[in-house]
């Protein structure tokens, strides 16, 4: 027994002086029953991720997809993998979006696919209109994507690739789609912008621009049309016969023959999608484009633990905690986490580490958020800042902590200066919600408002301005005192009538499914994969530099 | 024991000059180094940068390409050996290795003629005198007529006389040329004919002889030496019974099955050719053996021979070194007794040729060449590099790959074992038939003769299919091969560690595939590679589906693939170029030609020849028959090629209006160059 203690001892000592005391996560026990049900649980929620998915990358359907291919042309998606280069990965972005929103109209993935790939050795923003479904046409969804495409280049001084195949707006939904700030018309103001950035603007015209979409090509650096595919026009052969009565073919109007030869509107004349395909990687060769990354780089070391263990570990059930740390040990590399004030406020975690080899800053959530934390937050923030390091949120927050004392203890300010140094750093900031993102926790921890340059969501997560049940309580809380005011009855089977809708409604919003389908986050991903999405997320990010960041006032 | 005579005195060679290029000119130079021998090399142009004139102390140009102006041009090459001082002319084989004419010249200057005094030469040259020597010498020869009259009549007569079949055969022929076979009467007249013609054209002469054709007759030749002290030995026999186009392909040492005391009584017979003669250094005199082990003296070559590795091989000898101490004078290194035969060696001989398409000899740049890695036992006698070319002007031969060992059966393992470990790629060559020859059952049994490859041509050449495992390993090589360029590309960046090129899932939450078009043998496959992340692959050919993974190792110029196919592991090596993937296995060499996209056919069209002539085959362009404007019928002959000194024809492949003809005489053309342009009908 003595001789056990002695050792104890001894460990102890060594771990200190040891290298590996940065190491972070623990295994687990495979065989606990918690283990498994966890498990089996996360399992089951990535498999219907992946269905959905399946579903999706089907685009338009096998009728839409024959009528396509008869014409000779490739699928988005072929097109896509075709352009990046043969062992790329393509950081997909939002593959839900347009998921169950648009009532029985169907517009997988929004009828646009966007992403990063590598092409030519080059990190690209690459847009692809998907023509089987509804014809390509821009649905609201579909805009919200290109222009969140657009935005994510400008942020991270990507090139953009747009693969245009695309009808143009869609008229019904004229309203939502054409008129305003973000609309339709911000596509080309983007365009313009980014090319005024020296960010490199590239239209291939495999397909029709009609009307406003006939300046995405007009509008590019540089441009390839697909001879007997691609059409460009303002007003199509139908709108030209009702003007003018003219009668002409979409070829003779505006095809790669007229526009390579004569207007001159496109630059380089491809003979079908892969001569385009090659010819667009052949332009972005001569772009001369060198990344500098704007920090240090060492080698890559792959996490000691297994990440298949997340699926164990976190489960499904929000309420249930777990130790951030489990989180971190098993995305960076080598496990290895230098955490910063681990013995204060320690709801928040906060530390450095390299994710592929790219430093990183890490916040991530264990617990509601005390006065403690967010100030201990605030000072990691800065110090990144300071050090241009890029900073990783682990969302999984109820929300700052309430009640007498933690008011008193200023809690609102202390949140406040955690807010205003997420909304200030200018490092690029990434957020993956791990858990639940509730309330003003939402806003500490880099939600959508804070501009993380990339956000994810994983299976299990929820997010809302509360939780369900916490929504119904208040609201049931409420009417009840109302009730009691007017000296009104309340049964429990009114409270439950009053309840019921709130949970349900509040559970299906806070889905990641409802937020990916409208775009409030950029893709739901499998745990398993958030390791490389973030590295894949990171290294896009660190095309730009990172410019100095001045904060605003914290209330002292 | 020992001759010696006292007027022969000794002249050390100091400096020797070889005047031959390839891998007997670099043979050569390698001994004449270990003896301390200086060395002086010649070169044609296109040979400036050739492996030999890189490996000999000094070179000298002696002109253009054709070997009638360089190589053969016997004044130049005495030029050079004024010039640089040398005492001695090793001529190696072929080229001016058995001219009497510049065996003359050079005893007449006193220059050392590394081989057999000219009168030898001469008397051996000529068929007729050669076998009545060997007659008189009670060397067992062939019935034939050698008699002077020429006439059909008398040609025909003497070809009854001696029964058929027979052999018609150019006196002053050699390598198979202006030699024909007559198997009945009723042939005879048409194979005269053809004989005298191409006898005519090769050597100038058409003087015949007609010899009793032996069936199923085995190749059989012996080594022998002599000095200038009345020394002669036997250095044991060789078998060179395969052959194709009448010249040999592969050759080993001893002959198989032939009795101790055979062998010595055909090495016996050797030795007497040899002392008839008066011969002095290395030569071969070569036998038929028929099946019952008579053998009957054929010719005797006054040179060293291509085979002559083998030999040395099984008598453990360096047969440069004896010429070279010969022809300085010295007394042979060995006597008989003293010449012991140990083990058993094989020579292949790989050349650049098509043995599918009747071994139509190639040419071309060696873009890829590995070999086996030389040994004690394993020698690979080259005279060129990857980056050579093999010339369309001189004999294609790449390499002899030489092995011994123990027995026959370990010699002739060892040697299907290396032959898959000489991996080319630039030009068709003739190591997978090589290959199958060396497995084939007979061949292992020793049952050979000089008809093998026709007795045997379906075994040698089996329908070749490629696998779906072979695809798949292909597939998973440009996979791997495209990964590795992008990684080493990327860590030259200042972004070395970007994910975006690490094997994980290439788009999350689905697995994406790619089809990949390859076409081997004639056979068209599409390959669905799905990527399942993390180096793993699922292919799907036909319906079925493998699970796929491995490793593509670089060492040196070679990758070795590692596969495992639904857990069966197996390797490779491979080699990729341009777009063909050549994959090298234990069972040959395969070539899986990626398909090109139909954009590109498209664009390489517009530029193309439509109804022109292409060249089959490398070679020079001898005559053309049509000029610009001209109208030709399909079939009409447009203009003759020659390629290793054989004539091809190029037909018109179908009617129209000549608009270019690209080359004139005497320009060397590469395989599937354009060769006339006709005018299109459409225009």
């Amino acid at each position: 027994r003595i001789s056990a203690g002695i050792l104890r001892q001894c460990h102890s000592t060594r771990t200190i002086f040891n290298d590996s005391v940065n190491v972070v996560g623990t295994e687990p026990d495979r065989s606990s029953p918690e283990f498994k049900e966890n498990e089996a649980r996360m399992s089951a929620l990535v498999e219907e991720l992946r269905q959905r998915v399946g579903t999706v990358t089907q685009g338009g359907g096998e009728k839409a997809i024959q009528r396509h291919k008869s014409k000779g042309k490739m699928l988005v998606r072929e097109r896509i993998l075709e352009l990046i280069d043969r062992s790329s990965s393509f950081l997909e972005l939002s593959q839900m979006a347009g998921f169950q929103l648009y009532g029985k109209e169907d517009v997988p993935a929004g009828g646009i696919i966007t992403g990063v790939g590598k092409v030519a050795g080059q990190e690209c923003m690459i847009v692809g209109n998907d023509a089987t479904v509804k014809g390509g046409s821009y649905y609201p969804i579909t805009v919200k994507k290109h222009l969140r495409a657009q935005e994510v280049a400008m942020e991270n001084n990507l090139p953009c690739i747009y693969l245009v195949d695309s009808g143009g707006a869609n008229l019904p939904r004229q309203a939502d789609v054409f008129p305003d700030r973000d609309h339709f018309g911000r596509i080309f103001y983007n365009q313009a912008r980014m090319s005024s950035l020296g960010i490199n603007q590239i239209a291939v015209v495999l397909g029709s621009c009609t009307a406003g979409g006939a300046y995405v090509p007009a509008m590019a650096d540089e441009s390839v049309i697909v001879r007997g595919q691609g059409t460009i026009f303002l007003g199509g052969p139908p709108l030209v016969k009702a003007a003018t009565g003219e009668e002409i073919s979409a070829e003779d109007l505006g095809g790669a023959d007229l526009h390579c030869g004569t207007s001159g509107v496109t630059d380089h004349y491809a003979i079908d999608d892969e001569h385009a395909i090659h010819l667009t990687r052949r332009i972005v060769r001569t772009l001369n484009r060198n990344k500098t990354p704007p920090v240090t780089v060492q080698e890559v070391k792959e996490p000691l633990l297994d990440p298949h263990d997340l699926y164990g570990i976190v489960g499904d059930n929000l309420k249930k905690t777990y130790d951030v740390r489990e989180v971190i040990g098993r995305i960076v590399d080598g496990s290895e986490f230098d955490e910063f004030k681990a013995r204060y406020g320690d709801t928040l975690v906060c530390g450095f580490a390299r994710l592929y080899g790219y430093p990183l800053g890490i916040i991530g959530n264990n617990g509601v958020l005390f006065s403690e934390s967010a100030l201990k937050g605030t000072h990691f923030i800065q110090l990144c800042c300071q050090r241009k390091i890029p900073l990783l949120f682990l969302q999984n927050i109820t929300g700052f902590m309430v009640g007498r004392e933690a008011e008193a203890g200023g809690i609102a300010k202390n949140g406040a200066k955690m807010v205003t140094a997420v909304a200030c750093a200018k490092v690029p900031k990434f957020t993956v919600i791990i858990g639940g993102s509730y309330g003003a926790g939402n806003y500490g921890m880099c939600g959508r408002a804070y501009g993380p340059r990339y956000m994810y969501m994983w299976p299990n997560s929820r997010i809302s301005v509360m939780g369900g049940e916490q929504a119904a309580g208040v609201l049931a809380q409420i009417t009840r005192e109302q009730r009691r005011r007017e000296g009104k009855e309340w049964t429990e089977e009114e409270e439950l009538a009053l309840k019921t809708p709130i949970i349900k409604r509040f559970e299906a919003e806070g889905s990641p499914y409802y937020s990916s389908a409208r775009l409030w986050d950029d893709g739901i991903i499998d745990p398993v994969d958030t390791r490389h999405v973030l590295g894949l997320s990171l290294c896009s990010a660190l095309n730009a530099p990172i410019p100095d960041t001045e904060f605003g006032i914290f209330r002292m | 024991h020992q001759h010696s005579s006292a007027h022969t005195t000794i002249t050390p060679i100091k400096k020797l000059l070889i005047a031959n290029r390839g891998e007997i000119a670099c043979r050569v130079v390698r001994t004449a180094r270990k003896m301390g021998v200086r060395t002086v090399a010649v070169f044609s142009d296109p040979d400036k940068n050739a492996m030999h004139v890189s490996m000999a102390d000094e070179a000298y140009n002696i002109g253009p390409a054709a070997s009638q102006e360089s190589y053969l041009r016997g004044d130049k090459i005495l030029d050079v050996v004024k010039k640089s001082g040398a005492e001695a002319i090793h001529p190696g084989y072929g080229f001016l290795s058995e001219n009497v004419e510049f065996a003359e010249r050079c005893a007449k200057e006193g220059i050392i003629f590394v081989g057999p005094p000219a009168n030898a030469i001469r008397d051996m040259g000529i068929k007729s005198t050669s076998k009545k020597i060997m007659s008189d010498a009670s060397v067992p020869i062939v019935g034939g007529y050698h008699g002077e009259d020429q006439s059909d009549e008398r040609l025909r007569q003497e070809a009854d006389n001696i029964g058929f079949p027979v052999m018609i055969k150019a006196v002053r022929g050699g390598g198979g040329k202006g030699m024909r076979i007559a198997m009945k009467p009723q042939d005879f007249d048409a194979q005269l004919e053809s004989a005298r013609r191409e006898a005519m054209k090769s050597f100038g002469d058409d003087v015949m002889l007609i010899e009793k054709f032996v069936e199923r007759p085995r190749h059989v030749e012996v080594q022998v030496f002599g000095d200038h002290h009345d020394n002669y030995v036997y250095l044991f026999e060789r078998d060179c019974s395969v052959q194709r186009r009448h010249q040999k392909i592969i050759e080993e040492a001893p002959a198989p099955g032939l009795t101790w005391d055979e062998r010595k009584s055909i090495g016996e017979a050797a030795v007497r050719a040899a002392r008839a003669v008066g011969y002095v250094g290395a030569g071969t005199v070569e036998f038929i053996l028929d099946p019952n082990h008579n053998f009957y003296f054929m010719e005797m070559n006054t040179r060293l021979q291509v085979e002559h590795p083998v030999t040395e091989m099984i008598t453990n000898t360096d047969l440069v070194e004896w010429q070279l101490r010969v022809a300085s004078g010295e007394s042979l290194p060995m006597l008989q007794d003293e010449i012991k035969l140990s083990g058993h060696s094989f020579e292949a001989r790989i050349y650049a040729e098509d043995p599918r398409g009747d071994f139509l000899p190639g040419a071309g740049l060696l873009k890829h060449l590995s070999t086996p890695m030389p040994s004690q036992h394993i020698r690979i006698e080259t005279g060129v590099r990857e980056g050579d070319e093999v010339s369309v002007h001189y004999d294609p031969m790449i390499a002899k790959l030489v092995v011994w060992g123990h027995d026959r059966t370990h010699a002739l393992n060892a040697l299907s074992a290396c032959l898959s470990e000489y991996n080319i790629v630039g030009l068709s060559t003739n190591v997978d038939f090589l290959m199958s020859l060396s497995t084939h059952p007979n061949f292992a049994a020793g049952d050979v003769s000089t008809d093998f490859i026709p007795d045997h041509y379906d075994e040698l050449f089996p329908h070749k299919a490629p696998s779906h495992q072979l695809f798949c390993q292909t597939a998973l090589a440009l996979e791997l091969g495209r990964e590795q360029e992008l990684l080493s590309a990327v860590a030259s960046t200042l972004d070395p560690t970007t994910p975006f090129y690490s094997t994980t899932t290439p788009v999350i939450n689905h697995t994406v595939s790619r089809i990949l078009h390859l076409t081997c043998e004639g056979q068209e496959k599409s390959i669905q590679v799905n990527y399942l992340g993390r180096g793993k692959y699922c292919m799907n050919i036909d319906g079925n589906s493998y699970m796929v993974s491995g490793r593509l190792v670089r060492d040196n110029n070679v990758h070795h693939l590692t596969t495992s196919v639904d857990d069966t592991i197996s390797n490779a090596r491979v080699v990729l170029h341009d777009r063909d993937l050549h994959v090298f296995t234990q069972e040959g060499g395969w070539m899986m030609s990626v398909a090109v996209p139909k954009f590109e056919k498209e664009l390489s069209n517009v530029s193309g020849v439509r109804g022109g002539a292409v060249a089959p085959m490398p070679g020079v362009i001898d005559k053309v028959f049509v000029s610009p404007g001209q109208t030709v019928e399909a079939g009409d002959p447009l203009l003759v090629m020659i390629a290793m000194k054989m004539e091809y024809v190029i037909k018109a492949g179908s009617g129209g209006v000549v608009e270019k003809v690209l080359f004139n005489p005497g320009e060397s053309v590469a395989k599937n160059t354009t060769l006339v342009r006709m005018k299109d009908e459409q225009q």
